[in-house]
């Protein structure tokens, strides 16, 4: 590549291989919870746990293919503010549905 | 103590050397990811509603007798292709080429036409069939959550036309590379929200 490469604060650039390598798994990573689905095959255990499975790993194949996330020390502060947000996130929907589902239990239990 | 300052290179004028032009582009991009883990959060309360509210339905109709998940494949499929159409564009535009950055730019967009031309589509279904957003605290979290995803493909969108105008006008030049690069950033960002959102409304709605 040319002169481009790096740009401080930004994502570096791919190629053609990186995005249809990034492609082919999001597709088959996306395939396979709604086949799982669609066919009833699987228990609802095994499907629930496919399903959040194959998201996760979607989420990091585009990462990584599609916003050329890595582990430089260009890309340090990317990676740090995105792990940050994980935590906010995280803290969010966990507290919420923990906080909600407790709401729910107390007031049907007639306190 | 040393009061005597380096004397100025040469060509120093004062202002804003190309060099740090071109940190001040990364810069905005950094920012503008900065905004994108904002808008994460955003999503994440949204989500966290949904989670919250999904199983009240209130004597609506309930969601599992309406998703179709052969449709949502549909629009899955439409919203992945565009991510990676995008990436080609990026690639056409490193390259220096303007006819495959917009090429790809117009196949994106047209993509994500497909996409909410569904997606309203869908809407308009459900409303139908008893699902509408004000028929339950289950439904009115459904559509806050996709309707709010739904309006970021939109607002890509308008902002895709806006950026052709300008790379026609001004060819790929920096300030246009880095309007680029933030677009790109954006557009592959909701491909991302789009998997939580078939992953944890669609999927698991229907197991």
């Amino acid at each position: 590549m040319s002169h481009h490469e790096q740009h401080a604060g930004g994502a570096a650039h791919g190629s053609v291989k990186e995005y249809i390598v990034g492609l082919i798994l999001s597709v088959v990573l996306t395939a396979i919870p709604f086949g799982v689905v669609m066919s009833g095959a699987a228990g609802e255990v095994v499907s629930i746990t496919l399903i959040l499975l194959c998201a996760v790993a979607q989420v990091m194949v585009q990462l990584v293919f599609f916003l050329h996330m890595n582990a430089s020390s260009e890309q340090a502060w990317n990676t740090i503010s995105a792990l940050f947000s994980v935590v906010l996130v995280a803290i969010l929907i966990v507290g919420s549905i923990w906080i909600m589902n407790h709401l729910n239990h107390n007031m049907l239990m007639g306190h | 103590m040393n009061t005597a300052l380096p004397a100025p290179p040469p060509g120093y004028t004062g202002h804003i050397s190309e060099e740090h032009h071109h940190d001040y582009a990364g810069d905005t991009v950094f920012g503008f990811w900065i905004y994108i883990l904002s808008d994460c959060v955003l999503f994440a309360t949204l989500f966290a509603v949904f989670a919250v509210l999904q199983h009240n339905f209130a004597g609506s109709i309930e969601a599992s007798e309406l998703f179709d998940l052969s449709y949502v494949a549909g629009e899955t499929a439409l919203l992945l292709l565009s991510s990676f159409t995008f990436g080609m564009a990026m690639l056409g535009a490193n390259k220096g080429s303007m006819k495959a950055l917009l090429g790809w730019l117009g196949v994106t967009w047209l993509l994500g036409a497909g996409f909410l031309y569904m997606e309203v589509n869908e809407f308009v279904h459900f409303t139908h069939e008893g699902a509408a957003a004000w028929a339950s605290g289950a439904w009115s979290a459904f559509y806050g959550l996709i309707g709010t995803h739904g309006l970021h493909v939109f607002a890509g969108m308008v902002w895709m036309i806006v950026l052709v105008g300008l790379l026609v006008r001004d060819g790929i030049s920096n300030e246009n590379r880095t309007r680029l690069m933030c677009l790109s950033l954006f557009w592959h960002f909701l491909d991302i929200i789009w998997i939580c959102v078939f992953s944890f409304v669609f999927l698991m709605g229907a197991v």
